[in-house]
């Protein structure tokens, strides 16, 4: 068995994939650097990004297991997790070796790993299309903090992208400390360092004096909305918290106790 | 009065339609405006009941001229009274969509002066959402009873989903507590719509400019558990208008109590939230998985067994159709066994191609195999001496603790 480390990128991912097949390797074990511990017998492979590399082994996936096999192995690669990236590497090369099709055996444990990791992922995706607040700052810029469990923002950048197509915005992932950023023509991926710990924060409020005028009274009336349209008797808190778990609550306007 | 009590009046006297779906508007954001449909349709926030908060739901006024007793704003009801201006509704769905709280606006209204002069105002609103606000988020529009052809046509040019409301599962449910309202008036509106629309997919088939008319569908509600009709009597009622309107969705609402009338259970009695859960499972069965109505319910069984799900329930009153073998059945009959959904039955037919399935597969596939395995045949079954009776397969499944709706967890609600 050898062991592969990779840089913990997509390109480093499939340039793994590459070198599987160069090296003629048997059961390889692959796992990211920043999980690897080295063993006493040392003998880990360190595998290079390599774009070029990475590329073949994505477009021969592509023929292979088409556009919506493709979203599964992005989907599943964005949950950041290590029993996932060994699935994909496994799954990978039993698509060049027995070809596409295997993408509809469930009853195959790596696809089945796969899939369920990617649905996973899709619905950590759906649950920021919804959670996500914007506030709006006093320059027009509606700002939002979000804390996902998996890597999505680049999953939700078109939907925003297309959605908010007239107002300038900023998505902050404060635990992977990178967002998504729409300045009225086109978004992009920003890096920003936050003087305060922002992945700290109990609340996602933003303080008061950047805050437009009127960001107030809406964040007031949402608030008054949300209860309002509640049915006492119909409570249901089992519910409630299944649907909207209490990690994502300081995010939400409408949950969050603070108030402005 | 401030915006903020208008508001807090207004959502609450709407928050008894329960219709909160956004799926299936097909608007795109191509001009740089504000919003766009999503396909599957976005919850952004669920109420402590459990209910999801997709759009801004609210009244224009609570102002009504009617006097409906299961309606919290019916005339002869002391309670505070509000109206919005049409610029008030414009900036509070615009405000609150910019900052991603909703998917879009649900709009109904009391009726005050007449059918039409209400249905104007509403008219008026979406339009100056659309045209002036260049929104593309989805607009839910309540159709108001009464109003003319015109008015109703012209909305459905703005909206994404229209709806209006039976209440009643029977003429006669309504007759007693509605004398004022029939579903004649129900049926008229319904059906220009519905007639519209198929006039409008004609012409698209021909026609590349075809303006975009209620792209969601219609809806409609009916109120459970105010008048004694059976669960036989509601979902034929449902049946039939999904037939003959070509509705998306009947949304089935347990009644609560909101006025003392002697017509109606008291103030303070429970919601019956568990036989609402068993009217919709119905309705899923005759929409995605291939039942009659006439199936599930009819005049043996006119009413629905709340201890146990209706797919079970058919189960188990049909011993001659199982057990299926799920490595050699047709799609549909694998959709009729209990415990297994729609993904999982497509995921089954899809997996068998590598190879027979077996019990551990199904299981991590998704199948319910406390409920299905009573019912299926597949690689490992093991052939027993004795097939048990349908009644000792039902006191299995509820013996098991895996069953969600066992009668000993009703204390929850």
């Amino acid at each position: 068995m050898e062991t592969y480390v990779f840089d913990g990128s997509l390109t480093g991912l499939l340039s793994a994939v590459f070198i599987a097949y160069e090296r003629r390797s048997d059961a390889v074990k692959v796992v990211s650097q920043d999980r690897y511990q080295p063993d006493l017998l040392g003998g880990g492979i360190k595998i290079d990004a390599d774009s070029r590399q990475a590329d073949r082994v994505w477009k021969g996936l592509a023929k292979r297991v088409g556009a919506a096999g493709l979203n599964t192995f992005y989907a599943a690669f964005l949950g950041e997790d290590a029993q996932g990236y060994q699935s994909l590497f496994d799954l990978s090369r039993a698509v060049f070796d027995r070809g596409g099709d295997i993408m509809e055996d469930f009853g195959n444990v790596q696809l089945l790993f796969v899939s369920q990791l990617a649905r996973k992922v899709h619905r950590e995706k759906h649950r920021m299309e919804a959670f996500v607040r914007f506030q709006k700052t006093a320059d027009g810029l509606f700002t939002s903090f979000v804390a996902p469990d998996y890597n999505v923002l680049p999953l939700i950048r078109r939907h925003f992208t297309d959605r908010y197509a007239d107002q300038r915005w900023l998505i902050y992932d404060s635990k992977r400390k990178y967002g998504l950023y729409y300045d009225g023509d086109s978004t992009a991926e920003v890096e920003i360092e936050f003087s305060g710990p922002t992945g700290k924060m109990r609340t996602s409020s933003l303080p008061e004096n950047v805050l437009a005028e009127d960001e107030g009274l809406y964040q007031r009336l949402w608030k008054g909305y949300f209860n309002h349209t509640n049915i006492a008797a119909r409570k249901n808190t089992k519910l409630h918290i299944r649907h909207i778990p209490k990690r994502y609550w300081r995010y939400l306007t409408e949950k969050s106790d603070l108030h402005l | 009065m401030q915006i903020e009590e208008k508001l807090n009046i207004l959502a609450d006297a709407a928050k008894y339609d329960v219709s909160c779906a956004s799926s299936g508007g097909t608007r795109k954001n191509s001009g740089k405006g504000l919003g766009n449909s999503h396909q599957s349709g976005i919850c952004h926030s669920y109420t402590e009941d459990g209910r999801c908060v997709s759009l801004l739901k609210i009244l224009l006024t609570n102002h009504c001229i009617y006097d409906c007793a299961f309606c919290v704003s019916r005339r002869s009801n002391d309670i505070r009274r509000a109206a919005f201006k049409v610029q008030e509704v414009v900036d509070l769905t615009i405000n609150f969509y910019r900052r991603n709280y909703i998917e879009g606006l649900f709009l109904s209204s009391g009726i005050f002066k007449n059918a039409d002069y209400t249905m104007e105002r509403l008219l008026q609103i979406v339009k100056k959402l659309r045209t002036e606000e260049r929104f593309h988020g989805y607009i839910h529009l309540k159709t108001i009873p009464g109003a003319s052809e015109q008015l109703v046509r012209e909305a459905g040019l703005y909206a994404d989903r229209m709806s209006i409301n039976l209440e009643l599962p029977t003429e006669a449910g309504l007759k007693q507590l509605a004398p004022e309202k029939s579903h004649e008036e129900v049926k008229k509106p319904l059906d220009w719509v519905n007639k519209s629309m198929i006039q409008l997919n004609g012409e698209r088939q021909l026609m590349r400019r075809v303006p975009t008319f209620v792209p969601a569908g219609q809806s409609t509600q009916l109120v459970v558990g105010a008048t004694a009709e059976s669960d036989k009597d509601i979902l034929y009622t449902a049946d039939r208008f999904y037939r003959d309107y070509g509705l998306k969705r009947v949304y089935y609402s347990g009644y609560i109590p909101v006025s003392e009338d002697h017509r109606l259970p008291a103030i303070g009695s429970h919601p019956p939230l568990l036989r609402e859960n068993r009217l919709y499972q119905t309705d899923w069965l005759m929409r995605f998985y291939g039942f009659e109505v006439s199936e599930l319910l009819n005049d043996d069984h006119p009413f629905l067994d709340t201890a146990i799900d209706p797919k079970l329930s058919w189960a188990l009153r049909c011993p001659q159709v199982f057990p299926i073998d799920v490595n050699t059945a047709e799609y549909r009959m694998i959709l009729r066994v209990p415990g297994i959904g729609v993904g999982s039955a497509q995921k089954i037919v899809q997996a068998r191609k590598f190879g027979k399935l077996r019990f551990d597969q199904l299981r991590k596939i998704g199948v319910a195999l406390n409920r299905a395995r009573h019912f299926i045949w597949c690689a490992d079954s093991v052939l027993s001496l004795r097939e048990p009776s349908p009644m000792e397969i039902r006191q299995r499944i509820l013996a098991s603790q895996a069953y969600r709706f066992s009668p000993t967890q009703l204390s929850l609600f």
